[in-house]
């Protein structure tokens, strides 16, 4: 056989191929227009191919023309910035060839191959070289240097390197048994880049979103779910993490969802400062988006695409944050495919590997010793959109076993615009254990505990409102009245932060941890001064609190806070002898 | 291709024919079949080997049979579009259903449509004021934005979807949309309601209608929306009209889904709906939106009636997932009398945001919408309270919301089905509304608002 031939039967997305020499996972090229699939079946003499773009009008006979090659991405300079469909076909290429509408059957390189760059060589002339390792440097944005490294599985001694402004095609660097580097590598996307031994992470991966940050950290490394119904705040939580986490590379994943949100994230992103690098927030971004009207093959790829890419800047020794928005969406892909194959279906008519296959996306995160030695982490951060918003479906389930983190959106919350609309009673992390020394050192020394009192504040609100479900809150004691105001000002001055405003969306950790204090504050002041005959009314309505709530959303909050603070502790005192 | 025709039917099931075949045959086809009584019909290929040919008929199948011939025409469904589509009415496979002429096609446009390039979208940023108060303040419609109408069975949303296709406009313009209509499997009497009144409105002339009718074939509505959607398509991005779709009822469409997928013998999804109902509705619903370079536009509002009133349903789930945002119609509101019965509490516009504001509404608009909400949603909640410890037992504040929630729906969200209010009107009804309620409990109004805005200082 050859690695010619010929359709045998279409449907939809699937396409099967007979006469044709095939292995799994090999790309091949559909019909006289060439479209792009991989096999991903063998059925004796048959091949079933995922076809990547709409298969209408292709007719049994066609030729299919098996390329031998792996489905892979192309990593070099260049990555930074672009907005890529699935399979690494740049967005913006693509309008140039068919306008505004995506049509079929164009191929287009993952970056412009005759762009040079400046290449810096950080190895000389006789060194010896190991897999993985750096052995130039291209100032890629003003933020990110993209190191060049030795492909893995390769290494030898320099037999010449090059210094100077070279595309991504010619070769830069010779070793002495002819092995001839460029700065580009491919990878083959199903498969996980290599490192060397993966670290327990111990590092927060610090959002700014006090919720998160405070009672839920993520680890950089970790990996944490977002389930939610629709309209709950998925997207615009993965944007806020996209935007202000302290990651120093973020691959964002748009699969299966809307067009405007990428449009969106592609107008606003270009405007916006990294607070952590005070530069433009696109240096240090990579765009998959694959919407929900694009074929649904490519979303399937779309994840390991972006996967890819985020370990590739991993071995660089990069923290890389990567948003999935909605891995439900790449799921139902897996499903539409599945049944396409008309494989014994399990939960739900999805595919019986659907746990595993989400169980080893989420393992491709982590914190990692990199090939050359260095430490470099890839944190995955995957929205789950269940249907109806009942998490007790295959998707969310397969998720919640495997990720650390959990972050339930509630439509109840969103309803009253409490926004991010985050459960605190049901959402978890199970990285606080390992975050903890972090926080002590780099916070503050009662870091943990300060939280503790937060959240068993948030506790025991919630068992006070069952009763005064029953009773209304008057019938409380004085007491337990001022623990539900306190666990008010929790809520509305702390948990709260609406993503778009301009100063609060983002909140320094520093300053989360003196808001939490504030709070606590309040509530010791108040017990002294109810304790001397103080009412309660006075107490919560004295306007330096109002003023010390307000104070959020303007600058320079963090530099006059502890006077608000002392103010607000003074009214309250003084609210004993009004009385 | 054409021409040939094939007498090899092996199967019928549901509105499927299986057939062995000779020649090649393309994935998406049309196919004409023509009954040994003469009878034409229709329909495309969904399945295609070398072996066995699976083509699903838009008709129906009754009094198919082996001596059934099927030809295949050669192409994958397109419509005949141009400028003479405006004005004209046409059945849900694209026929002349007004006892006009056919279509002269400007060009023939592929109905699946290719999907825009996420980096050639617009995002949407023009406010469209619809006269409804709910919704120019609270769920503030977009330019180019996808807003459903999630109902039920016995609501008025035809009422309020007619209002808002007559009343639509952008502020201070009176730049007109053009309608395109699309039913999908609706009764005879509903249709005729939406077009006596885009008759008697004169809407018809600059509108398209593609009618599919409850009596009509079930999977010819798999391709109407298409149809019409195709033809959105070319008037908005070939021809610079802003182009406004109203399709109803989404609830027929995907009826009709899980009735193809059923007779595949599909693995079936939630209630029997095909696994890929979410891709297959993005794909219409996408195709809203505003484009770099072209002038046009294309807004949709799909209507949808939510069976057992149930908004956990795959149909409006699916939706809600991917549409940017929704209006949800109530039917206790509308039990109460109250017109339009819309539940603003979980209703919402997602492009809301980059549309409101100083330059394009008002300075208040954000934090009066943020007011009136909280202050409704607080009061509504109280009336569950109320229920069970009785009024006396609420403090001074909760009272007067609990109240406002009231005054809320009868005043605010009651008008008259022709009352059109600006959006300087809705606002203003707002702040007379709010001064109901003591300032100190307005939280979500800043100071400079209530002296620029409030009642007792504007006098
Ligand atoms: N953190 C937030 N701050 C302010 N508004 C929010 C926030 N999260 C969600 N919203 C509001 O909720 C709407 C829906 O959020 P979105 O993230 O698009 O939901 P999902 O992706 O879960 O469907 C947004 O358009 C916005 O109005
Ligand atoms: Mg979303």
């Amino acid at each position: 056989m050859s690695n010619e031939g010929v359709i045998y039967r279409i449907s939809g997305p699937v396409v099967t191929a007979i006469g044709m020499n095939a292995a799994m996972y090999d790309v091949v090229r559909v019909g006289h227009e060439g479209l792009m699939g991989e096999v991903i079946e063998l059925h004796g003499e048959k091949a079933v191919i995922q076809v990547y773009e709409d298969t209408s009008g292709i007719r049994p006979g066609e030729p299919v023309l098996n390329t031998e090659e792996t489905l892979s991405v192309s990593l070099g300079p260049g990555l930074l910035t672009q907005i890529y469909d699935g399979i690494q076909r740049p967005l913006a290429s693509l309008e140039e060839v068919m306008g505004v509408f995506i049509t079929r059957g164009v191929d287009a390189d993952a970056f412009d191959m005759e762009k040079t760059w400046t290449f810096e060589p950080q190895v000389a002339k006789g060194d010896e070289l190991v897999s993985g390792q750096v052995f130039g440097h291209v100032q890629e944005t003003e933020t990110i240097i993209h190191k060049i490294m030795v492909p893995p599985g390769k290494g030898g001694k320099v037999k010449s390197i090059e210094s100077g402004d070279f595309n991504n095609t010619q070769t830069v660097c010779v070793l002495e048994d002819g092995t001839e580097l460029q700065m580009m590598q491919k990878w083959p996307v199903r498969s996980p880049r290599p490192f060397t031994q993966k670290y327990a992470p111990d590092t927060p991966l610090v959002t700014g979103m006090r919720i998160l940050d405070f009672l839920f950290p993520l680890a950089k490394g970790g990996a944490a779910g977002i389930p939610g119904p629709f309209g709950s705040g998925k997207t615009v939580t993965q944007q806020s993490l996209a935007k202000y986490s302290d990651a120093q590379l973020v691959v964002y994943i748009g699969c299966g969802e809307r067009g405007n949100e990428m449009t969106e994230v592609l107008d606003e992103f270009p405007h916006l400062i990294d607070p952590n690098t005070g530069k433009p927030l696109m240096n240090r971004t990579v765009m998959i988006a694959n919407t929900s009207n694009m074929p649904v093959a490519a979303r399937e790829a779309s994840v390991y695409t972006g996967i890819t890419i985020a370990e590739y800047f991993r071995d660089m020794g990069y923290d890389v944050a990567l948003m999935a928005d909605s891995t439900s969406r790449w799921a139902e892909a897996m499903r539409e495919i599945s049944s396409r194959l008309e494989e014994m279906p399990g939960e739900e008519g999805y595919p019986a590997y659907l746990s595993s296959r989400i169980a080893e996306f989420y393992e491709r995160a982590g914190r990692v010793e990199t090939l050359n030695g260095d430490d470099g982490s890839v944190t995955v951060i995957g929205a789950v959109s269940p249907p109806g918003g009942d998490i007790s479906e295959p998707v969310s389930q397969g998720t919640l076993r495997i990720v650390k983190v959990f972050w339930g959106l509630d439509a109840g919350l969103a309803r009253q615009r409490h926004f991010p609309a985050i459960n605190w009673l049901n959402s978890y992390s199970l990285y606080p254990q390992s975050l903890d020394q972090w926080f002590r050192d780099n916070i503050a020394q009662d870091f943990p505990e300060i939280r503790t009192q937060i959240s068993g504040l948030l506790q025991i609100e919630a068992e006070l409102q069952e009763i005064v479900q029953l009773v209304g809150s008057d019938a409380l004691p004085v007491d337990q009245q001022l623990t539900l105001e306190v666990a008010r000002m929790i809520r509305e001055f702390f948990l709260q932060q609406n993503g778009f405003d301009p100063v609060d969306a983002y909140c320094d950790i520093k300053l989360q941890y003196e808001m939490a204090k504030a709070i606590l504050s309040f509530q010791e002041a108040a017990k002294t001064a109810m304790a001397d005959g103080a009412l309660l009314n006075d107490v919560v309505n004295v306007p330096a609190r109002s003023n010390l709530m307000r104070g959020r959303f303007e600058e320079g909050y963090i530099e006059r806070i502890e006077a608000m603070v002392k103010e607000m502790n003074e009214q309250i005192a003084d609210a004993v002898e009004a009385n | 291709m054409t021409g040939k025709e094939y007498r090899t039917i092996t199967d019928v099931k549901g509105p499927l024919v299986f057939l062995n075949k000779t020649e090649p045959v393309a994935f998406g086809e049309i196919v004409t079949l023509r009954l040994s009584n003469g009878e034409i019909k229709n329909g495309q290929v969904l399945d295609t080997s070398d072996d066995l040919v699976i083509v699903q008929v838009f008709e129906g199948t009754a009094k198919i049979n082996r001596d059934t011939g099927v030809t295949f025409m050669g192409d994958v469904f397109k419509l005949p579009v141009s400028t003479d589509l405006v004005g004209r009415i046409l059945d849900g496979a694209g026929r002349p259903r007004d006892g006009g002429p056919e279509i002269v096609a400007d060009e023939k446009a592929d109905i699946i449509g290719a999907a825009i390039n996420p980096y050639s979208r617009q995002s949407p940023h023009d406010f469209i004021q619809t006269g409804i108060s709910a919704i120019d303040c609270c769920t503030t419609l977009v330019r180019g934005q996808k807003l459903p109408i999630f109902s039920a069975s016995g609501l008025p949303h035809n009422d309020i979807a007619l209002q808002i296709a007559r009343q639509a406009k952008l502020k201070d313009s009176d730049e007109e949309f053009i309608v395109v209509f699309c039913a999908m499997g609706i009764t005879a009497e509903e249709y005729n309601f939406f077009r006596s009144d885009l008759e008697r409105t004169g809407a018809l002339e600059n509108a398209v209608l593609f009618v599919n009718l409850a009596d009509d074939p079930a999977v010819e509505r798999i391709i109407t929306p298409r149809l019409a959607l195709t033809a959105a398509e070319y008037l908005a991005f070939e021809k610079d009209y802003h182009v406004l779709v109203i399709y109803t009822d989404m609830t027929n469409y995907c009826d009709a889904l899980r009735q193809i997928g059923a007779a595949r013998e599909e693995v079936p999804g939630r209630r029997g709906y095909p696994g890929y109902m979410y891709t297959d509705l993005a794909m219409l619903y996408e195709r809203a939106g505003i484009v770099k370079g072209k002038k046009g536009s294309i807004t949709q509002f799909p209507i949808l009636t939510m069976p057992g009133d149930d908004i956990t349903h795959p149909i409006p789930d699916l939706s809600g997932y991917i549409t940017e945002g929704q209006i949800v119609i109530s039917r206790e509101l509308h039990q109460q009398g109250i017109y339009p019965p819309i539940n603003v509490l979980p209703s919402l516009s997602r492009l809301m945001g980059s549309c409101i504001g100083e330059k394009t509404t008002r300075d208040d608009h954000k934090k009066v919408s943020d007011q009136m909400y909280a202050a409704y949603a607080q009061g509504r909640e109280l009336r569950g309270l109320v229920a069970i410890v009785g009024e006396d037992a609420l403090n001074e504040r909760d009272k007067q919301l609990l109240d406002f929630s009231g005054v809320f729906e009868d005043q605010f969200l009651r008008q008259s089905r022709d009352e059109d209010r600006t959006i300087d009107e809705t606002l203003d009804l707002c702040w007379q509304l709010m001064a109901n309620i003591d300032t100190k409990y307005l939280v979500r109004l800043d100071e400079e608002l209530i002296k620029k805005y409030h009642p007792e200082n504007r006098a």
